[in-house]
């Protein structure tokens, strides 16, 4: 028996937790073991904001003369549009995460342990919110160095980015779905575009739906967004704010409690 | 010896693994098991042998609760896989197929998350992961990316990885395919180790001779169903100890070779290009009888090799095929 603790360690109680502690409790390890990933890589956290920066400088310098914008100048109206695009972005990251963690065999591993089948996924979509908090600060002075300005006050853009980070929270549980949907990374992200693109660009992200087509204008005045975008310009540009910070919210918590069960419903099927 | 396990073993039974009529279709089409049934005694190794698209992924997977099956039940330590998989979780360690540890982790972080997740104190998390690491020759890597560590030390972090929390029970999938020789030895007194301290260990494989040296027991599965079952030796007596090559100038030499042996060889001589091959199942004198018979029909070989039965020579003798199932099943489609 001398042989058997050559290998085995000397053993340990686990400590009793409750149902909702153990999950809370699995899922901020995940969370950290994803943070810990993104921090070992910091090249990847650095060009995912090269691309909203480089569409900062395409629309405020190449396209923005060419688009009219009622009661804002264009750079003000643009942030908005830049930011949510940016934070719908990174939330693909969490399709690519899920997918890579599926491929190489590390879902089965944890499927394989006593814990909590939310754990996984809460872990994956908090790191990918922490990240977009970054982000966010990044592209925040990127754009006040291109001229965009806050017209209301400092509480009110906290909100409209705490506004965004949670509608972009809301869609990493879409996008989990994707992940673990896909044969690999790769994959992943080509499979999200499709989604990503009508949502972000036939929308008031970039220009007023007034210069679209009749046939897409209601699509693009009324999908989600286009809601949240506008509350971000209301909250930092001024004018009445409730009109859509409330539909947004309503958005946001909605496709939360939608999507987030689906997405554990996937996972308990992924391999 | 007790085994210590988060999960009280269940008295019910001398079996830690029980497998009943296992079916799991994938698309409705590929059948990856069919009706697979086996047990394994507590204290054991069982091997599971296989080629390439037999269906051993598909069962460890089963009993490891990650994919629910179609039909049949089984049971691990006692506890059913659908009805009581926390239970049954809580019983196993699992190293797949794929080593799948956190390439952006060091091994011991790696080894701690895996202790947290098992809801291990932080500091028996980090007290366990550094005798691991200690136990599995590990130490000196242990802070570095396990994505540079070789293949051999990565799959020694995976199988460090499924004993944390000291499981009765351990899925071993293909543990030591990819690695060179002593890598493989390393796994192999290892996977020893654990046995002799009372650890039921199921093992995948498509070496024959690592199923030999390892496994109390064998189950031979083809195609999603069971084709052979018992100790290596039972297996091997089955097919001879020893297996006779001898080479020919050309395949049509090789032909007429065979054909002369045939009427003085209990088992049939297979004929394959220019290699004739005889199961030799009573020592030397047939060797020399052989060679004799050759010899009076003018029919020297060039070359002669003995060796142990392969995986190929044991399916060979159970199914008339070799061992590609996956390509014939490619080319069936
Ligand atoms: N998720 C899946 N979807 C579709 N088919 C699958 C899936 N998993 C396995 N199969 C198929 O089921 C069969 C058995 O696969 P399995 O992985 O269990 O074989 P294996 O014995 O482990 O093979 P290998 O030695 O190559 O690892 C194969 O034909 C495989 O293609
Ligand atoms: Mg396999």
């Amino acid at each position: 028996m001398t042989t058997a603790t050559n290998v085995l360690p000397e053993p340990a109680t686990p400590v009793r937790r409750s149902k909702l502690a153990g999950a809370v409790g699995d899922a901020l390890v995940l969370t950290e073991r994803n943070l810990i990933g993104y921090v070992r890589i910091p090249e990847a956290l650095f060009f995912s904001t090269v691309q909203p920066i480089m569409f900062v400088l395409l629309f405020r310098y190449v396209f923005g003369g060419a688009i009219a914008t009622p009661g804002m100048s264009y750079v003000d109206y643009l942030m908005p549009g830049i930011f949510v695009q940016t934070v719908m972005f990174g939330a693909v990251g969490t399709s690519i995460g899920l997918a890579e963690d599926l491929h190489k065999g590390l879902i089965e591993r944890f499927r394989s342990l006593p814990m909590a089948s939310s754990a996984v996924l809460a872990g994956r979509t908090t790191a990918d919110l922490v990240r977009n908090v970054f982000v966010m600060v990044l592209i925040s002075a990127v754009g006040f160095l291109v001229g965009f300005r806050v017209h209301t006050n400092v509480l009110a853009f906290l909100a409209a980015i705490g506004l965004m980070l949670l509608f972009a929270y809301a869609l990493s549980w879409g996008f989990s779905i994707i992940g673990l949907s896909a044969p690999n990374s790769e994959t992943a992200q080509l499979m999200s575009f499709p989604l990503l693109f009508p949502l972000v660009f036939a929308s008031t992200a970039f220009v007023p739906a007034a210069t679209m087509p009749s046939w897409l204008r209601p699509f693009a005045e009324h999908q989600p967004v286009s809601v949240v975008v506008n509350a971000v310009r209301a909250l930092t540009q001024g004018g009445p704010t409730a009109r859509w910070v409330v539909p947004a919210l309503l958005w946001s918590v909605g496709l939360l409690v939608v999507l987030m069960p689906l997405a554990v419903r996937r996972y308990r099927r992924a391999i | 010896m007790t085994t210590k396990s988060t999960a009280s073993p269940t008295p019910a039974g001398p079996f830690a693994i029980e497998a009943e009529g296992l079916v799991k279709t994938f698309g409705g089409e590929v059948r990856a098991l069919d009706g697979v049934s086996f047990g394994v005694e507590r204290g054991t190794v069982l091997g599971l042998l296989g080629p390439n698209g037999a269906g051993k992924t598909t069962a460890v997977r089963v009993l490891t609760t990650t994919l629910a099956p179609d039909q049949g039940r089984a049971r691990v330590n006692g506890f059913d896989v659908v009805g009581q998989a926390q239970q049954v979780r809580e019983s196993i360690g699992l190293a797949g197929q794929y080593a799948a540890v956190d390439e952006n982790l060091t091994g011991r972080e790696n080894l701690r998350m895996i202790g947290q997740l098992l809801h291990l104190s932080r500091r028996d998390a980090g007290r366990v992961a550094d005798e691991l690491l200690e136990r599995f020759a590990l130490t000196e890597a242990a802070d570095r990316p396990s994505k540079t560590y070789s293949g051999g030390m990565r799959r020694r972090l995976d199988i460090a990885a499924a004993l944390v929390h000291r499981p009765p029970v351990l899925f071993l999938d293909e543990p030591t395919t990819g690695l060179d020789p002593n890598s493989r030895n390393a796994v192999w007194s290892l996977i020893e180790q654990l046995v002799a301290g009372g650890t039921t260990v199921l093992l995948t494989t498509q070496y024959l001779e690592e199923a030999d040296r390892l496994a109390d027991r064998i189950v031979v599965v083809d195609r999603g169903t069971v084709i052979a079952e018992g100790t290596a030796s039972e297996l091997k007596a089955e097919l001879g100890e020893t297996v006779l090559d001898l080479g020919f100038a050309d395949p049509v030499t090789a032909e007429r070779a065979a054909a002369v042996l045939a009427g003085h060889w209990p088992g049939p001589p297979t004929a394959e290009g220019t290699l004739v091959e005889l199961n030799v199942t009573s020592g030397p004198s047939q060797v020399m009888l052989a060679l004799r018979v050759l010899d009076e029909a003018g029919l020297a070989p060039g070359t002669m090799t003995l060796r142990e039965p392969s995986l190929d020579d044991v399916f060979l003798n159970l199914t008339g095929h070799r061992t590609f199932a996956d390509e014939e099943l490619e080319e069936a489609r």
